[in-house]
């Protein structure tokens, strides 16, 4: 028996009394379940953005290579030869934590079909996870069933995933981070948007058949969780990797024809938000005629089938002349291929089934009117600037680094990685691991792609402005660390309950921060997704920004990576003031979680930034890694590591002290390899980045300015020891 | 060389290994969807690597059925040369072409990591532009390599020379630690008894380009280039 439709109901859905109101208002009657069902999730915050919105307008998006900004599928930059990189990165956080594999599956799943939707091959994935205390049994389960369900995803649809990162902390226990983001190419005349067109034009449906997964997983990503979440799970849609690849095939075989006017992927939401936001975008009425709907089960109400999330299925409007071609190239790829509807002028939604109409709506209103909040917000208070010289070293550098190389958060993750095809598609220059930011050719060009995920969480929770600068300023320093030019960035932010006024405090504060980061550094957004209410029974995530960002190398040959080669001169680019607020050092060594998190000067970053690249561009680098968590110590122990070469440290400036020297997290600041220190250095200070030699690179062993040394591979020894021994092989 | 590679649906490598033969070759090779059925004229056929229908029954089984498979046993029986790779690989198994079967993982994960593999033969088509014992670098990126066989075939396919590569370590020793899939006698590529028809698991056709990291897969597409006719 259907359900009553009223307030009561409405607020089940997730519709505030007010939200309701506005619905019988817009409608002038009571609406049915459909009706119903359609407002709550267009006007969840999943869909709506209602809280985010009016802080988001704030980051700049535009630049003159930026094709498409935030409103499409995904954002699209020129990147030459009269091609486009197309990207985005989407949260699937919620989905993950009641059901791992098929959370983080599916995740890759929706970000892929965001990019080929829009005419683009797929030609790498990323993801930035953030898992919960790993002394938890569950955060293990957790672990290895995203990492599985990305693997099994990624690696049977055929695209390579190429980079991400991982951090672990407390305030994810009941709520795991799982950021997947994917680029694609296209040729810049070749790019699909989603507004409909053509009145009497046919809507089709391909892919996948509806069944009953997934109904409402949009309004269940809206919202916190309790101790109930794990009866959540036929929320959780479940992905067929194999379907995408066909559906992936064929959408740009027939995107090779001119068959398409306009194609949408039926992601949160499915057939609602896709056929609303096509024919809203293109300012036309649709017609849907459910009986038509490939369905995998029977009995399918429209309810159901409207609110349906089923994987792996696209909406599209098509010249109606051209319908057979487009059904060949599908029956050819053995997959659905339905008219389901045509094109309007009644600027109406007009969903029929079994002959009745379930749902008739004004689309404008829908849009127009869809809630808006802007919600109170709170300050987080400013933590005190550490005094490094206050802060006693117990440990020496040896212990300490020994012991940070280990620890979850700077571990090698070659176990997670090992699991990821990094490879398929024979374009892979770096790979995970080997670089600050994955390096991916761009077929029938010289060029490269650079590719980088980043945020520091434990930064943004202590000053979310100064973190949201951080994140973004570090996704631009990893570009520009592989020789990159940074071009722009899509960005996940992860936030917990906006309700609460100090984390929408948070999520402001990050947005100033990243603006601001964006500007200086002409890094626009270009695509993103918010994720909000990421709490369980109460207790909120650290605010976690994540930017995804990327860059491109004008000659592909010219890339570098971190792994140090013998005989070379180390040189510190940037200045160390010695921060030791926030860093890993004070956590994992000194047991505290404390103090203001190290500023970025942009100014600074962004002039060391150019430099480090024009000296990759001139040739002049052979190795190069940026300063980031763990500090400078760590750094040059990652850039042994991974070369298999041993280095000598010079002691330090004797204005800061030792520890904060090589530990400190201090911002703008890479490690270059090269064959001639003094010229390097000269070329700096005419640049003003301030430069030093710090070491010599050569043998096996890491020797500390301390005088302690330690063996390569006792410290590879100790990097790898985690997953291994946490999860086993 | 006239090269056609066959794609099944779910296929995923099909365009590395395009890659790789044009290297050698100089010329596109020919895609087969997997419905054809007429494959005169090819002298190699390649059957690449990726999750043909989705793995989703035992890997390689349903493609090992396709129209197209009755074709690739013809072209073999006529003593053209076939090459499959990964999931390749698996399907020739399944196709009964050649022997024994390719099990889960024995870490029961995906791996995907470079590995060394020892050449054990150069007399053939393949593997002629390598030396006898030789060791190169590979990637490997499957969850199911774990090649098996009963005793009885192992003992043949040794004793009839048949194995093409091995696991081993950089230095070309054969250890447990180099077998990361676990297979029998690290076993890593297999030849039918007229040597004409290879499978092996890892990849060469994703190492032929310096820029990728290296060109070890190289000289196994040289050697085919070179070594059989009409190449141009």
């Amino acid at each position: 028996m259907e359900r009553e439709v009223n307030q009561s109901l409405a607020r089940d859905f997730g519709l505030s009394a007010d939200e309701y109101a506005k619905v019988l208002d817009i409608l002038g009657r009571t609406p049915s379940l459909t009706e119903l069902g359609v407002f709550s999730v267009m006007w969840s915050e999943h869909c709506s953005y209602k809280s985010s919105r009016v802080w988001l307008r704030q980051l700049p998006t535009k630049a003159p290579w930026v094709v498409h900004g935030p409103g499409e599928n995904a954002g699209v930059v020129d990147i030459g030869h009269g091609l486009v990189a197309v990207f985005k990165m989407e949260s699937h956080n919620h989905p993950s934590f009641i059901e791992p594999y098929q959370g983080a599956a599916t995740g890759v799943g929706g970000i892929l079909r965001d990019v080929f939707t829009m005419g683009a091959r797929p030609i790498a994935n990323l993801n930035a996870l953030r898992f919960g205390n790993p002394a938890l049994p569950v955060t293990r389960r957790i672990v290895d069933g995203v990492v599985r369900g990305i693997g099994g995803y990624g690696n049977c649809v055929g695209v390579p995933t190429v980079g991400g990162e991982v951090n672990f902390h407390p305030a994810y226990d009941g709520n795991p981070l799982v950021n997947a983001m994917t680029v694609g190419v296209a040729p810049r005349e070749r790019i699909f948007l989603s507004a409909a067109a053509g009145v009497g034009n046919p809507v089709v449906y391909v892919g996948s058949k509806t069944g009953r997964d997934g109904i409402h997983g949009a309004t269940m990503a809206s919202a916190e969780f309790g101790s109930d979440a794990e009866e959540k799970r036929p929320t959780v849609q479940v992905g067929d990797p194999f379907t995408e690849k066909l559906l992936i095939e064929a959408c740009l075989e027939l995107m090779a024809t001119d068959a398409i006017v306009a194609i949408q992927d039926m992601g949160a939401a499915g057939l609602t938000s896709s056929s609303v936001e096509m024919a809203g975008k293109g300012g036309v009425g649709i017609e849907l005629d459910l009986d038509r709907v490939p369905q995998r089960e029977t009995g399918m109400t429209a309810y159901e089938m409207m609110l349906s999330e089923s994987q792996e299925r696209m909406l599209m409007v098509l010249r109606p002349d051209r319908e057979e071609t487009a059904r060949a190239i599908f029956a050819k790829w053995e997959l659905d291929f339905a008219v389901i509807g045509h094109l309007t002028d009644s600027g109406r939604i007009v969903v029929r089934h079994r002959g009745q109409v379930e749902a008739d709506i004004p689309l404008a209103p829908l849009a127009e009117q869809a809630p808006l909040y802007h919600r109170p917000t709170a300050e987080t208070p400013k933590q005190p600037i550490l005094n490094a010289a206050r802060i006693e070293d117990r440990y020496g550098l040896g212990r300490a680094l020994e012991r940070l190389v280990a620890c979850p958060d700077l571990c090698s993750r070659a176990w997670i990685w090992d699991q990821y095809d990094a490879l398929v598609g024979g374009q892979t220059i770096r790979r995970p691991g080997t670089a600050d930011a994955a390096v991916v050719k761009v077929e029938g060009a010289p060029i490269a792609l650079a590719l980088t995920t980043d945020c520091t969480p434990r930064y943004c929770a202590a000053d979310p402005e100064e973190g949201g600068k951080q994140a973004v300023a570090e996704a631009w320093r990893n570009l520009c660390a592989v020789g990159a030019r940074p071009l722009a960035l899509t960005d996940n932010l992860n936030f917990g309950n906006p309700e609460k006024p100090e984390v929408m405090g948070q999520f402001a504060a990050s947005i100033r921060g990243m603006a601001a980061a964006c500007e200086a550094l002409s890094f626009p957004v270009v695509s993103g997704n918010v994720s909000l209410y990421n709490e369980t029974n109460g207790r909120p995530i650290l605010p976690t920004p994540a930017i995804g960002g990327l860059g491109v190398l004008e000659d592909a040959s010219r890339s570098v990576g971190i792994a140090l080669r013998p005989w070379l001169d180390l040189v510190l680019v940037g200045a160390t003031r010695g921060w030791l607020g926030q860093s890993l050092w004070l956590r994992e060594i000194a047991g505290r979680e404390e103090g203001a998190p190290p500023p970025v000067d942009l100014q600074a970053e962004r002039a060391a930034g150019e430099f480090v690249r024009a000296q990759i561009e001139a040739g002049a680098v052979r190795a190069c890694h940026d300063v980031s968590d763990g500090g400078l110590l760590v750094a040059i122990a990652e850039m042994a590591m991974a070369g298999g070469v041993g280095a000598r440290l010079f002691t330090g400036p004797r204005d800061v002290p030792q520890h904060a020297f090589w530990f400190g997290e201090d911002q703008g600041r890479y490690v270059l390899a090269v064959g001639d220190a003094p010229e390097l250095i000269r070329a700096a200070e005419r640049s003003g980045v301030p430069a030093m030699r710090i070491g010599t690179s050569g043998g096996r062993d890491l020797t500390l300015p301390d005088g302690g040394t330690l063996p390569i591979a006792r410290l590879r020894e100790a990097h790898e020891r985690f997953f291994n021994e946490w999860i086993g092989a | 060389m006239k090269a056609g590679i066959v794609t099944f649906p779910g296929i995923n490598r099909e365009r590395d290994m395009a890659i790789a033969l044009e290297a050698v070759c100089g010329k596109k090779p020919r895609m087969i969807w997997h419905t054809e059925t007429d494959l005169s004229g090819l002298d190699l056929v390649v059957l690449p690597g990726g999750f043909s229908y989705g793995d989703y029954l035992r890997c390689g089984a349903m493609a090992a059925q396709s129209p197209v498979m009755g074709a690739v046993r013809q072209h073999a029986a006529r003593g053209g040369y076939v090459l499959g790779v990964c999931n390749g690989f698996q399907i020739l198994v399944e196709a009964g072409m050649l022997p024994g079967a390719l099990l889960r993982n024995a870490t029961l994960r995906f791996i995907s990591a470079d590995c060394h593999l020892r050449v054990e033969r150069t007399d053939t088509v393949f593997a002629r532009h390598y030396q006898r014992g030789q060791v190169f670098r590979a990637p490997m990126a499957h969850g199911d390599g774990n090649y098996f066989a009963d005793p009885a075939t192992l003992d043949r396919l040794e004793g009839e020379n048949l194995v093409a590569f091995r696991y081993a370590t950089q230095s070309g020793e054969i250890t447990e630690a180099a077998n990361r899939n676990g297979s029998a006698r690290n076993i890593a590529g297999i030849y039918s008894e007229n040597l004409r028809v290879l499978g092996l698991m890892p990849h060469p056709e994703d190492l032929v380009d310096p820029l990728m990291g290296g060109t070890d897969g190289k000289p196994l597409f040289e050697g085919l280039a070179v070594a059989l006719p009409a190449c141009s």
